[in-house]
């Protein structure tokens, strides 16, 4: 087991290696001096030489990488052309409102997708799983801020005549005046630490519809992949022979079909994770969260560099790690993966 | 002449071959048989019909929109809190900057079309070339090319469609080139994956021990052979095409002219007045989801008429 | 086996929730602090002022800031020697109750407040007020990078270990309550520049105490001190209590402040960067106010019940002419330009009604203002026919406009670029847009390089002073503007010298004047900046020049 995850490791590597050549070159293929990219308004001559000299950029470009190396794995990804704070400290402030919007996106793409294709499969030919099938193509083909922007108008704004509908909070993570305490940076874990119910409540409903728009693609692709793969598996000869030896309908469900279909979920499951990612830039701008996805949405619209290069490198971590989690579920689920 | 490789969802085999596994007893070839099962396929019509709709309106744009696009002709008639909404000379009314709602609309669709076309035949051109000499050749270039679509790959689409967006400045064509390069890896992943699958197949063996050469083998007979899967792939990504030009558009990346006809701009702007004139983000935004929609639909039926499970 | 697996492990989640609740400590206080809905404050004292910024503050040290809203937070903490007339931008006693300039403009004697006391309980005195100056002058090394200490560097243009050491000489505190600023040069605006949050008087010995001048790091990225960042101590009517980075700032009333003591129990400045967020949150009650009001929601705002309150404009918005474009060098291919314009159709496509036509370069408040400038009135004949007489019927313009950006001046480029766009096109001129991002590609491109045409651009005054507009703008050859006027550049350098504002009111209005006849770019107008609120609030007082303090403000249930 330990031998598949380092190997898996092993392969991460290499790739994210290339990632940071390649965000490196990037920055030098701007149009422009660099050192202006990297310092925005705050440019005068004399910065633009320090910074040139900081970062190397008159030496020759193989001593360059290994300096921009040397300083991202020191933990040093620079600082905001904007505001002078360093790249880190954006991002530690910003995770905690896009973990916690990625994460109940995810729950709520999951718990209702997963029951959905299932019992869309087990219903094949049926109305209602023609029904799903054309929902679920709907869901993946929505523009995820349109989605936001609709689900604001309704159900946050009110749109005559639906004018009652208009409930939930319509931007942020929290009502201010709830004084909240904030030991964690989770909003709804932090109520819940404290004890102070009401904003943990008011965080959630301030969730509901950032996660529900976030989660739609999700949501959608999951219901298609596992109504699928539920089709896959009853049709196969075990759960013929499951049925020829008088397992009652329901048992075959739960025991044989749901636990094998769900390899390929488990798979998909992680791979929405980048479009969570990419999903939440826009979310949470439309949404207005201060998370990861907004501060990269100003750092693309202000194009602030290091903030970008940092957040992108980031990402592309946190991405290969779920992989990796992905795949080592995978191995965990289907011991036949592990040996090969 | 094609050398049909059994059981893999290939083109009309060559009638002096004999019979193979891609036809069945009746003789019907594959793609008869898919068009027949698309015929029968509610989802496949309406996504057809979807389409094609869409192709006309951007095709004939012109001669259906009543006005020039872009003009802002009527800017007198908007002010920053109210716009205009439909009337007698015109039929939706007006958009932020005062030009005629529907004709920018109308012409949106050209632009998509445009841009989805163009940058989906770049990322095809470039990805399926990478795909092409990685499976074809394989070993060390093998290697070499995938280690470099795994870095394509790392980073969400749209972030790497954002990157090279912002190296390449503010045109349209930066936005094309940029999509096509979001699509590079999903076509050479393809091509590489359907070459592999069918380096050992018997024919690839008998060709090569008959003496072709082995970039005839894959230029003339292997290659035709991916171009079902290609077909659907493209449909599909022609589809993100059009989302992800709207998603770029939002985020500030695209033409400096700012009353353009296109559909993900017009969605942008119209977020300042979504509770005043709600119908300048509604619209954009439906037919970007319908014409999505429609491209998935065909792409979607297309792969599973091709699909040799399905002709049991 | 199922089912009695998953029971378990939807109990150990139980538990898991339930042993975890209540592991932290809540902060909150269930009295009043908090001001929750439900609970209604007595009357109009009391309960807490949520207001919203665009942006978190850079750092808490006022003398180190030039954004608008680390000034916004500043403001309420600290006091300079002057203040404002409240609406206006002329000067008013504050921490100096009079003051007395010399002849020759070289020196000022303040006479100072005798009950005023920092928030830690130092005195306020003359000798603060020194210890404040030399500090200034005293900086060195990264703290004289104009990125950092940018006020000091433009007014005072210099320190004690540089070449030029700049204008201020040095400080004598007299008496306990007066202290006389000697200069090496006349600046006749100096005065007013004390009203500036920059000049703000900063107690000596909490300065010291957490190492105020300690900025670290490097010009990109600096590192300010522990006084920054947590102990910000003036003499204003609040007093700093916590900042939690990139969500708000929260502020108490100082007991001890020697005016008109605050209202309200508290102030929490909450950072919410997208404008429609802001008015989301003002409409939702989340907060209850907020700067910066798009011109679009005015109008919904006030049939909603709330209520807008106008700055008196201090800026202004112009279109700028780069004359290293060939075809802008010739007077009347500019004159045409300024007579294809319809600035009240500018105005009511993208600016907030009530905005001003500008005239000249400055607003009508500040000193020097003409009645009698050359104006171009709206006159598209006359445009083609000045367009015909310089050969340029056919003529082809580069119009570079910002995007990603909103300012008081400007609020919305886009729609104030199309409405002109379209006047243009309207006289037979053909307009080529060029968009880039506000920050850094467009300013960088407009006052940095020649590679631009038509431009939108605008400023909103520090202070009232001529010098403030027009020599920012005028002051030397620059290649926003493209040109080479001895002239203009000597007359306003001289008026800068000159030592008294009698004296300087009509040299600047004679280059007002030429200003307007040699046309380098057109003024177009003076937008209104608005503020939104809350139908509870009173009191808030708005100023030209954002000198904006809330112990006035009240919030009543």
């Amino acid at each position: 087991m330990l031998r598949f995850v380092l190997r898996r490791l092993a392969l991460t590597v290499p790739v994210l290696l290339g990632l940071s050549i390649l965000l490196f070159l990037w920055l030098r293929a701007l149009p422009g001096d660099p050192a202006r990219a990297l310092l925005g308004q705050r440019a005068t001559p004399e910065s633009i030489a320090n910074v040139t000299r900081l970062y190397g950029f008159d030496e020759p470009l193989y001593e360059q990488y290994f300096s921009y190396i040397g300083a991202l794995l020191q933990g040093n990804f620079g600082s905001s052309t904007q505001t002078g704070e360093p790249v880190t400290a954006m991002f530690r402030q910003g995770f905690p409102a896009t973990f916690e919007l990625a994460v109940c996106a995810l729950l709520f793409a999951v718990l209702l997708g997963i029951p959905l294709g299932y019992y869309a499969a087990r219903r094949h030919g049926t109305p209602l799983d023609s029904l799903t099938v054309g929902a679920s193509l709907l869901g993946v083909v929505i523009p995820v801020f349109f989605l936001a922007y609709l689900l604001k108008l309704v159900f946050a704004i009110g749109i005559e005549p639906l004018d009652g509908l208009g409930v939930f909070p319509t931007a942020g993570r929290q009502n201010p005046r709830i004084g909240a305490t904030h030991p964690t940076g989770f909003y709804i874990l932090d109520g819940l630490l404290t004890r102070e119910w009401d904003a943990a409540w008011d965080a959630f409903l301030h969730l509901v519809l950032p996660a529900v728009a976030l989660g739609t693609i999700p949501l959608a692709i999951i219901v298609r992949i596992t109504r699928a793969a539920v089709l896959d598996v009853t049709g196969e000869d075990f759960v013929r022979t499951a049925e020829a030896k008088g397992l009652t309908s329901s048992t075959i469900s739960r025991r044989h079909v749901l636990r094998n279909a769900l390899l390929p979920v488990v798979t998909t499951v992680g791979l929405q994770a980048g479009l969570l990612l990419s999903g939440a830039v826009l979310t949470e701008t439309v949404f207005a969260i201060n998370g990861l996805g907004s501060k990269l949405f100003s750092a693309i619209t202000l194009l602030d560099y290091p903030v970008l290069q940092g957040f992108i490198l980031a990402i592309a971590l946190m991405y290969a790690l779920i992989n990796l989690t992905v795949d080592v579920l995978y191995g965990v689920i289907d011991p036949r993966v592990r040996v090969s | 002449m094609t050398i049909v490789a059994p059981g893999s969802g290939s083109p009309v085999g060559d009638p002096f071959e004999g019979p193979t596994a891609s036809q069945d007893d009746r003789g019907t070839s594959l793609w008869r048989g898919a068009w027949q099962r698309l015929r029968r396929d509610p989802f496949a019509i309406l996504g057809a019909l979807i389409v094609l709709a869409f192709v006309v309106v951007a095709v004939a744009a012109p001669l259906i929109a009543p006005y020039e696009p872009g003009g802002a002709q009527w800017g007198s008639q908007v002010t920053p809190s109210s716009v205009p909404g439909p009337s007698e000379d015109h039929l939706l009314g007006l958009d932020a900057f005062g030009s005629d709602l529907f004709t920018q609309l109308v012409h949106g669709a050209r632009q998509s079309l445009v841009i989805g076309v163009v940058s989906t035949v770049i990322g095809l051109a470039v990805g399926s070339s990478i795909g092409l000499l990685a499976g074809g050749i394989g070993g060390k270039v093998d290697v070499a090319l995938m280690r470099l679509v795994d870095v394509l790959l790392s980073i969400p689409s749209l972030l790497l469609a954002v990157s090279v967006a912002a190296a390449l400045g503010r045109t349209s064509t930066s936005v094309m080139i940029a999509i096509g390069a979001a699509q590079v890896p999903i076509f050479a992943r393809l091509l590489r994956g359907s070459l592999l699958a069918q380096r050992n197949a018997d024919y690839v063996l008998a060709a090569s021990s008959l003496g072709l050469r082995r970039r005839r083998v894959v230029m003339n007979h292997m290659l035709p052979n991916s171009l079902g899967p290609v077909i659907v792939q493209a449909t599909l990504v022609l589809a993100t095409a059009i989302i992800e030009v709207a998603a770029l558009s939002f985020l500030g990346l695209g033409e400096p002219n700012p009353t353009v006809a296109e559909w993900g701009r017009m969605l942008v702007k119209s977020q300042d007045r979504l509770e005043t004139s709600p119908q300048l983000a509604l619209l954009p935004g439906m037919l970007i989801a319908v014409t999505a929609l429609g491209f998935t639909l065909v792409g979607e039926a297309l792969r599973e008429a091709l699909d040799p499970k399905f002709r049991r | 086996m199922h089912r009695s697996r998953s029971i378990r492990a939807a109990a150990l989640l139980g538990a898991a929730a339930l042993a975890l609740a209540g592991c932290a400590d809540s902060d909150r206080e269930d009295a009043s602090g908090g001001g929750t809905e439900g609970e209604g404050s007595s009357g109009a004292e009391g309960g807490t002022f949520v207001f919203a910024a665009s942006a978190d503050p850079v750092s808490l040290d006022p003398a180190f800031a030039s954004d608008g809203e680390t000034f916004r937070v500043a403001r309420q903490m600290f006091e300079g020697l002057v203040g404002t007339e409240p609406g206006t931008a002329d000067p008013a006693p504050l921490l100096a109750t009079e003051w007395e300039g010399s002849d020759d403009g070289l020196s000022y004697t303040f006479t100072l407040r005798d009950d005023v006391t920092f928030h830690d309980g130092e005195p306020f005195n003359a000798e603060a007020v020194c210890a404040n100056f030399d500090r200034w002058y005293n900086w060195t090394g990264l703290l004289q990078s104009e990125n950092i200490s940018y006020y000091y560097n433009s007014l005072f243009r210099g320190f004690a270990d540089t070449d030029p050491q700049g204008i201020y000489e040095s400080c004598t505190a007299d008496e306990e309550t007066s202290a006389t600023i000697t200069l090496t040069q006349p600046f006749a605006g100096f005065v007013q520049a004390m009203s500036l949050p920059a000049f703000s008087m900063q107690s000596p010995a909490a300065m010291e105490q957490y190492d105020a001048d300690n900025v670290s790091g490097t010009e990109d990225d600096v590192r300010f001190s522990e006084y920054a960042t947590a102990h910000p101590t003036g003499t204003g009517p609040f007093q700093f209590e916590s900042w939690e980075r990139g969500q708000q700032v929260t502020l108490v009333p100082y007991e001890e402040y020697w005016g008109d003591q605050a209202k309200v129990d508290e102030v929490v400045v909450r950072t919410i960067s997208d404008g429609n967020a802001r008015r989301q949150a003002l409409q939702n009650g989340e907060i209850d106010g907020y700067d910066l009001v798009a011109p679009g929601d005015i109008s919904s705002l006030e049939d909603a019940g709330f209520q807008i309150e106008n700055r008196p404009p201090f800026n202004i918005l112009y279109l700028g002419m780069n004359q290293a474009v060939p075809e802008l060098k010739d007077i009347r291919v500019r004159q045409a330009i300024a007579h294809a314009i319809d600035k009240d159709a500018v105005i009511s496509q993208s600016l907030p009604e009530g905005s001003e036509v500008a005239t000249q370069f400055i607003p009508e408040t500040v000193s020097g203002y003409a009645d009698d400038v050359t104006t171009y009135d709206y006159d598209p004949e006359r445009a083609k026919s000045l367009l015909a007489e310089a050969g340029a019927s056919d003529l082809t313009l580069q119009f570079n406009y910002p995007t990603g950006v909103s300012r008081p001046y400007m609020p919305t480029p886009e729609e104030t670029f199309v409405a002109i766009r379209s006047q243009l096109e309207a006289v037979g001129i053909t307009v080529t847009p060029v968009a880039d991002q506000w920050n850094p590609n467009y300013l960088d491109k407009i006052q940095g390089t020649p590679d631009h045409g038509l431009h939108l651009l605008g400023w909103t005054g520090d202070y009232n002073d001529t010098d403030n507009f027009l020599g920012v703008f005028f002051g030397k050859a620059s290649p926003e503007w493209g040109f080479d006027n001895a002239e203009l550049f000597g007359a306003l350098t001289e008026a800068r010298g000159l030592p008294t504002r009698d004296e300087q009111t009509p040299a600047y209005e004679d280059i007002n004047r030429e200003v307007m006849d040699f046309l380098p770019g057109v003024p177009i107008a003076h937008p209104v900046p608005s503020l939104a609120f809350a139908p509870e609030v009173e009191g808030f007082q708005t100023s030209p020049v954002q000198d904006e303090v809330w112990n006035a403000v009240t919030v009543s249930e």
